[in-house]
């Protein structure tokens, strides 16, 4: 019964299927299955095997992001029953994930968010538009170990320094990695602001991610 | 120095994209999204003026949704051509529908430096630079602000580079890097210092403001504020979209098109139920984003179609059209810029649109290249005689000619080849040496280019703007930083 359902969870993966993976990890608490297994041989499996067929070139983005919205989805479910059982996922890092302040482009800086938490991160994302000082906040209050900033402007882009800053000053930015991402930045950006990391696409960033927290 | 512009004009080619029922289902596609989907407005102004006209307006999600009429009937409202004015007049350009004229293209945020070849950050500098050359360039109508001038503060950075345009250049400056009302409002100043006070704006539109939505079907809000100020004084203002397939739109075409079109639509009809009557045109740089990575393309087939379709919903709505083409994502001037760039632009020349966008840049409009705009420049060239076509006439029959040569013989001695000779196309950056010469030297076009640029940049000396309108804008750029 578990092989068969685990393969199902990892068919709604690769499917993209959000609804099915839901359904399945319904299936699995009320079968007393182990959460943790359930996402560690079942739905896992589903993110490994779309991730090596794009790297094969056979995949797109499209169905990456789907399957990473279909594993979030399950695990959300999954989530009450691990809490319950005492049990914990291990995760990667957590990451604070927001558009800079006077910034209101969100698609990059989504897609990032979806891709990490696909690869095992846990990702709080604040939106847009979103100040250094409420940034700030959150890195404490979840106690990050990265912070992704988005920008699209060369004006806005500039409130990735005000965030680096601010980190600074509260004695943050030794324990809190930085990574920055956006159309305008740029290598040469990136060292004049001082951040830990960056990348020009999502896929980009999750081994950005990795290696900033010496998991890669 | 020549004031001439060179543009497209009384074309022979055309091509028939859509029939009259396809932009009929896209617009109507376009309303049904409008009243029923809605568009996102985050300004507390914007959202006041669609409630005065009785659109239904969500103000805590900031969405607006509004019935057919309310938009058909405000966009009848816009005038349907008019003149971008440069400074000096010999250069205005009519966006009558019957010219095609390339500007700069903007927003770069590197430059390969002229003289070192190295790839750095944009500056103020680069902008003069640019516009210097621009200014001596024939195929260049109009400046955008071609980079970002990110020596300068954030706030007044839009400032900057309009008033460095001004100093270097007599053409017609459209900025697209002026993001809200107080530095819209400042820009107005500036420009009207050109043309003798705010009153004259209206005539003599030494200035253009472009802006961005937020795809999908979202506007900025300080672009909006911005947008309406421009109106206010009567400047031109367009909204562009960049929704994307696979990303920002729908993956087909024709779903992507209507996104793109609800969001620019709104906008404009926005415009005219503030602002009855005032000048706005239709903007739109719609890509199809790459299958593996998202990115941002810039060429493509999907680019080719969108370039040309385009013109058909300005035309439709009977405005101007400002038209992303040129904009490769090729990291160097090769053969991939030289394919995407030739294909937009000849796509979008072959409907008319009004304003292309623009010479200049690499990889997906991010690195300004010198030589990439010269190379730009004469793609535009070779598209420009192109579109004149075939003229059949007794003249170019040259039936006499024909029957004075005879069988065998040659034409190089005959009147009529001295007469007309001149009619055929001389490249500037194709090769067509003699093999050994190129093997001599293996020097390409990239370097003639370039060359050109750099003794354009050296040599040329704009007619130079009035010093003390330029102190008066440089005080107004303080009095901005100050406050």
């Amino acid at each position: 019964m578990s092989e068969e359902l685990f393969n199902a969870m990892a068919q709604s993966i690769i499917d993209g299927d959000s609804d099915v993976a839901v359904e399945l990890a319904n299936k699995a608490i009320a079968a007393g299955v182990d959460p943790l297994a359930a996402i560690t041989d079942g739905f896992v499996r589903g993110v490994n095997q779309v991730g090596e067929s794009f790297a094969r070139g056979e995949a797109f983005l499209p169905e990456l992001v789907m399957a990473g919205e279909a594993m979030k989805a399950a695990v959300a479910t999954l989530e009450p029953e691990m809490q319950r059982r005492g049990t914990q996922r291990q995760m990667l890092g957590k990451v604070v994930l927001a558009t800079v302040e006077g910034d209101i482009h969100e698609i990059g800086k989504t897609l990032v968010g979806t891709m990490l938490s696909a690869s095992g991160f846990e990702v709080v994302d604040m939106g847009v538009d979103v100040s250094a000082a409420k940034i700030l906040a959150k890195v404490k209050e979840v106690d990050a170990d990265i912070v992704g900033l988005s920008a699209l402007l060369t004006t806005t882009m500039v409130k990735q320094k005000e965030v680096i800053d601010v980190l600074d000053k509260e004695g943050l930015r030794r324990k809190v990695k930085v990574m920055v991402g956006g159309a305008p930045v740029t290598r040469e950006w990136v060292q004049k602001i001082e951040a830990d990391g960056y990348s020009e696409d999502a896929i980009g960033a999750v081994a950005v991610a990795k290696q900033l927290v010496g998991k890669a | 120095m020549s004031k001439k512009i060179k543009s497209i004009t009384n074309p022979k080619l055309r091509l028939e994209i859509l029939t009259p029922q396809e932009v009929k289902k896209i617009h109507n596609a376009t309303l049904w999204i409008i009243e029923n989907v809605g568009v996102r407005f985050p300004s507390r102004r914007a959202l006041d003026i669609w409630a005065s006209h009785g659109a239904e307006v969500d103000a805590e999600k900031m969405i607006v949704r509004a019935k057919p009429h309310l938009i058909e009937e405000a966009l009848k409202k816009a005038p349907p051509a008019y003149s971008l004015a440069a400074r000096d007049p010999r250069q205005d350009l009519p966006l009558d529908g019957n010219h095609v004229f390339v500007g700069t293209d903007g927003c770069g945020v590197e430059v390969i430096d002229i003289q070192t070849g190295q790839r750095r950050i944009s500056c103020l500098q680069d902008v003069a630079d640019i516009a210097r050359i621009a200014d001596a360039t024939e195929e260049v109508g109009f400046h955008w602000v071609p980079v970002s001038a990110q020596d300068k503060p954030a706030e007044t950075r839009g400032l900057h580079e309009v008033k460095t345009i001004w100093e270097n250049s007599t053409k017609h400056v459209q900025t697209e890097s002026i993001y809200n009302e107080r530095e819209a409002r400042a820009a107005i100043e500036m420009a009207s210092l050109i043309v003798g006070g705010k009153d004259k704006l209206r005539q003599r539109p030494v200035l253009s403001l472009m802006q961005c939505t937020a795809p999908p079907l979202g506007q900025d809000g300080g672009s909006v504020e911005a947008a309406l100020v421009a109106a206010e004084y009567g400047l031109p203002t367009g909204f562009m979209t960049m929704a994307a397939c696979l990303t920002t739109g729908p993956a087909t075409m024709a779903g992507n098109l209507a996104v793109g079109n609800a969001e620019v639509i709104a906008g404009t009809a926005l415009i005219q139920l503030a602002y009855p009557g005032a000048p706005v045109f239709y903007a739109a740089a719609q890509t199809a984003s790459d299958l593996r990575n998202g990115a941002y393309t810039g060429g493509g087939p999907e680019d080719f179609l969108f370039g040309a379709v385009t013109n058909v919903l300005a035309d439709f709505y009977n405005i101007p059209l400002s038209m992303g083409s040129f904009a490769t994502g090729a990291k160097e001037p090769n053969w991939q810029a030289g394919i995407e760039n030739s294909l937009s632009t000849f796509m979008a020349s072959i409907v008319m649109s009004d304003m292309l966008l623009g010479v200049g840049f690499l990889h997906g409009s991010r690195i300004w290249s010198f030589a990439e705009m010269m190379m730009d420049c004469e793609i535009f060239s070779i598209i420009h005689k192109t579109m004149q076509g075939i003229v059949v006439d007794d003249e170019t029959l040259a039936l006499d000619t024909i029957a004075a040569v005879g069988p065998g013989g040659n034409f190089l001695t005959q009147k009529h080849t001295r007469q007309h000779m001149r009619d055929v196309f001389l490249p500037e950056f194709m090769d067509r040496r003699p093999y050994n010469e190129w093997e001599e030297r293996k020097d390409n076009a990239r370097d003639w280019a370039l060359e050109k640029a750099r003794k354009r940049l050296a040599t040329h000396q704009p007619d130079p703007l009035d010093p003390k309108v330029s102190a008066e804008m440089a005080r107004i750029i303080a009095a901005e930083e100050k406050s």
